[in-house]
C-alpha cells in the first residue's frame, strides 16, 4: 500500500533514472577502461623514473645531453608559439571580419595540418630542405644548415601546430560579433586601437587557449620531428627524442625521467585547460578541431 | 604572392567575380590578408608542393609498384585497418564515458572529465614508451596478459592500443556536448508512454548521438591512421606484420629512397583527406538537423 503510494506519487522524472546497480555498472566499465588505457601509463612513467630512487632520476635529469635536449625543446616553443599567435590572430580576425572569395579555401589550408600525418610533416621539409630538395643546392652553396639542425625543427613544429590558436580564436571572434568593433570605428579609434582595447579583451580566454594548446603540441611533437632532426646527440635532440634514444638504448631510468618531465608538462597543460574552461564558462569540448 | 592571390579569389566556383569589391567596414583587411596569406603560403603550400611534386617525378608504372608492393600493401592493412578498429571502440567508449560524466554524479569526476583530454597533451612518444612499459611480457599488465596466452606489445594488438589512446578524446568530446543539450522531458516522455529504458535510449537517444558519434569515429580514425609516436615502440615493427605506413615512410627515408617515401605519403594524404570530406559532410548533415 504504501510502495504503492510513493510510486504514485513519483514525478516522470525518476523514470529517465537508472537503477543504483546500473549506474555503478557503468561508471566502473568507464572508470576501468580508462584507468587501463590512460591511468596505468601515466603510473608506469613515474614507477619507471623513480624505480632506481631519486638519486638516479636526478642524475639522469641532470645528464649534458638531457639539458640539452631540454634546452632546445624550450627554444622551439618560444620561437613557434609567438609566431603561431601571431598568425593565429591575424587569421581569425581576417577571417571573421571580412567577406572575400576564397575564405573557405583559406579556411581549409589554415586546417590542413591537422589532417597531416606527423611523418608527412617532417617528409616535407625532408623534400624542401634535404640534399636532393628544392633548396638543397642552394644552401648548400651558402654553407646554410637547416635539415639535421635547429632550423628544420624548428619549421617542422610550426607546420604541425600552425592551425592551434587559430582554431580557437576563430568561433569565440565569430560569437563576439562586430558591433563593438564597428562602435569604435565610428568613434574615431584606429585599427590597432580597436584591437587591442576593444578585441582583445574579448578574446584574451581564447588565445589562451589555443597557446596553451600549441605549446603542449610544440614541445611534445615527435614525428615531424623525429625525420627532420637526424638525431645528433646533445644537438638535434628535443625531449620526446630524447626519450626515444635513451629508451632504444634500455637506460630506462633515464628515458622515463624525461618522459616524466613530459608527463608534468602535460599534467600542466591539463590544468591550465580547465582553468581557463572555467573562465569562459564553457563545458569542456576542446578536441573538436 | 599576386599568384596565390589569384589561386585564392579563384577558389569558390561559381562565386562571379564582383567590381568594386568592398570586405567589410573594419580595417585592417590588406594588412591581415597580406600577412596571413604569406604565413599559409610559406608554412603550408610551398611544402605541401613539393610534396605533389616529388611523387610526380616518378613514372605511373614505378609509382604504381611502390604503392602496390606486399610490404606497402601490409602497412595499409594494418594502418587503415588497425585504425578502424581502434575507432570503432574509441566510439562504444566514447559514448560510454560522455554518458558516466554527463548523466551521473561521482568523487573525481572532475579529474576523470580532464584526464579525457591527457592524450591530447601528452607526447605521443611518452604514451609509446608507458603504454610499452606496461603491456610489454615484463610488465604489469603484459605478465599477467602473457600467462592466459594474450599478447599486446609487438603485435597488431599493442598497434590498436596505441590507437585508441591517441583518439580517445574526439571520440569523447564530439558526443559529450550532444549528450548535454539533450532534452530530458523527450526522455521522460518515452519513459510514461511506457518504454523501458533500453527502448528509450535505442530509439530516443542514440539516433541524436549517432552524428556526432559518426564524427568523432571518423576524426579518431585520421587521427590513428597518421599515428607514429605512440605507436613505433610498442608495434615492434616487423615488416609485414605490425609494420605502419608512417613508419614504412621513415623506413624509405632513411635508404635516401624520398621518391618512394612520397609515393606512399600521397596515398596516405588520399586517405585521410577522404576521411576529411567524410567528416565535414557529417558535420554539415548534424549542424542542419538542429536546424
Amino acid at each position: 500500500m504504501a510502495s504503492s503510494s510513493s510510486q504514485a506519487a513519483a514525478r516522470p522524472f525518476h523514470l529517465t533514472q537508472s537503477p543504483r546497480w546500473v549506474s555503478l555498472l557503468w561508471i566502473g566499465l568507464a572508470l576501468g577502461f580508462l584507468f587501463v588505457v590512460v591511468i596505468l601509463p601515466l603510473v608506469a612513467v613515474f614507477s619507471q623514473a623513480f624505480g632506481k630512487g631519486v638519486g638516479a632520476f636526478v642524475a639522469a635529469i641532470a645528464a649534458p645531453e638531457t639539458v640539452a635536449s631540454i634546452k632546445l625543446t624550450l627554444l622551439t616553443a618560444a620561437l613557434v608559439v609567438p609566431f603561431n599567435t601571431v598568425f593565429g590572430l591575424s587569421a581569425a580576425w581576417l577571417l571573421v571580419k571580412f567577406t572575400f572569395p576564397g575564405k573557405k579555401l583559406l579556411l581549409t589550408l589554415v586546417d590542413l595540418p591537422f589532417s597531416v600525418s606527423p611523418v608527412i610533416s617532417g617528409l616535407v621539409f625532408v623534400l624542401l630542405f634535404g640534399r636532393m630538395g628544392w633548396f638543397g643546392p642552394f644552401l648548400r652553396a651558402h654553407h646554410l644548415q637547416v635539415l639535421f639542425s635547429t632550423p628544420g625543427i624548428v619549421l617542422a613544429t610550426a607546420f604541425v601546430t600552425f592551425p592551434f590558436v587559430a582554431r580557437e580564436v576563430l568561433p569565440i571572434l565569430q560569437a563576439s560579433g562586430n558591433s563593438e568593433e564597428e562602435a569604435a570605428l565610428t568613434l574615431g579609434a584606429g585599427g590597432w586601437r580597436i584591437f587591442l582595447r576593444v578585441t582583445l579583451p574579448k578574446i584574451k580566454w581564447g588565445v589562451l587557449y589555443g597557446v596553451i594548446l600549441c605549446n603542449a603540441r610544440a614541445m611534445g611533437e615527435f614525428g615531424a620531428v623525429s625525420v627532420v632532426s637526424g638525431h645528433i646527440r646533445g644537438l638535434t635532440n628535443t625531449m620526446p627524442l630524447q626519450v626515444e634514444i635513451l629508451y632504444n638504448e634500455y637506460d630506462f631510468v633515464g628515458a622515463f625521467a624525461v618522459a616524466s618531465l613530459l608527463v608534468f608538462l602535460a599534467v600542466l597543460t591539463l590544468i591550465g585547460k580547465k582553468l581557463v574552461e572555467r573562465r569562459q564558462g564553457r563545458p569542456a569540448v576542446g578536441a573538436k578541431p | 604572392m599576386g599568384e596565390h592571390t589569384s589561386k585564392i579569389s579563384e577558389g569558390r566556383a561559381g562565386t562571379p567575380a564582383r567590381a568594386g569589391f568592398w570586405p567589410g567596414p573594419l580595417p585592417g583587411f590588406r594588412l591581415t590578408l597580406g600577412f596571413t596569406i604569406a604565413c599559409v603560403s610559406l608554412v603550408v603550400i610551398l611544402p605541401l608542393s613539393a610534396l605533389a611534386v616529388k611523387s610526380a617525378g616518378l613514372s605511373f608504372a614505378e609509382f604504381w609498384q611502390v604503392i602496390s608492393s606486399p610490404r606497402a600493401l601490409a602497412s595499409y592493412k594494418l594502418s587503415f585497418g588497425g585504425a578502424l578498429v581502434a575507432a570503432f571502440i574509441n566510439a562504444v567508449a566514447g559514448v560510454l564515458l560522455a554518458w558516466v560524466l554527463v548523466r551521473y554524479r561521482f568523487p573525481g569526476r572532475a579529474i576523470v572529465d580532464a584526464l579525457i583530454d591527457l592524450p591530447l597533451a601528452l607526447p605521443t612518444a611518452v604514451a609509446g614508451v608507458a603504454l610499452t612499459a606496461i603491456y610489454a611480457k615484463n610488465g604489469i599488465v603484459g605478465g599477467f596478459l602473457e600467462a592466459h596466452g594474450i599478447s599486446v606489445a609487438f603485435t597488431k594488438v599493442g598497434v590498436i592500443l596505441a590507437m585508441v589512446f591517441v583518439g580517445l578524446p574526439f571520440a569523447v568530446r564530439t558526443v559529450q556536448p550532444v549528450l548535454m543539450d539533450l532534452d530530458g522531458q523527450v526522455e521522460e516522455a518515452a519513459a510514461v508512454l511506457g518504454a523501458s529504458r533500453l527502448t528509450t535510449f535505442r530509439k530516443i537517444i542514440l539516433p541524436v548521438l549517432l552524428p556526432p558519434l559518426a564524427a568523432g569515429f571518423a576524426l579518431a580514425f585520421a587521427r590513428a591512421v597518421g599515428e607514429y609516436g605512440s605507436v613505433v615502440f610498442i608495434s615492434g615493427n616487423l615488416p609485414l606484420e605490425t609494420e605502419i605506413v608512417p613508419l614504412l615512410i621513415v623506413n624509405k627515408l632513411e635508404q635516401f629512397k624520398y621518391a618512394h617515401a612520397t609515393s606512399l605519403a600521397m596515398v596516405m594524404l588520399a586517405g585521410s583527406f577522404l576521411t576529411l570530406l567524410a567528416v565535414n559532410f557529417l558535420q554539415a548533415r548534424k549542424g542542419r538537423s538542429h536546424g
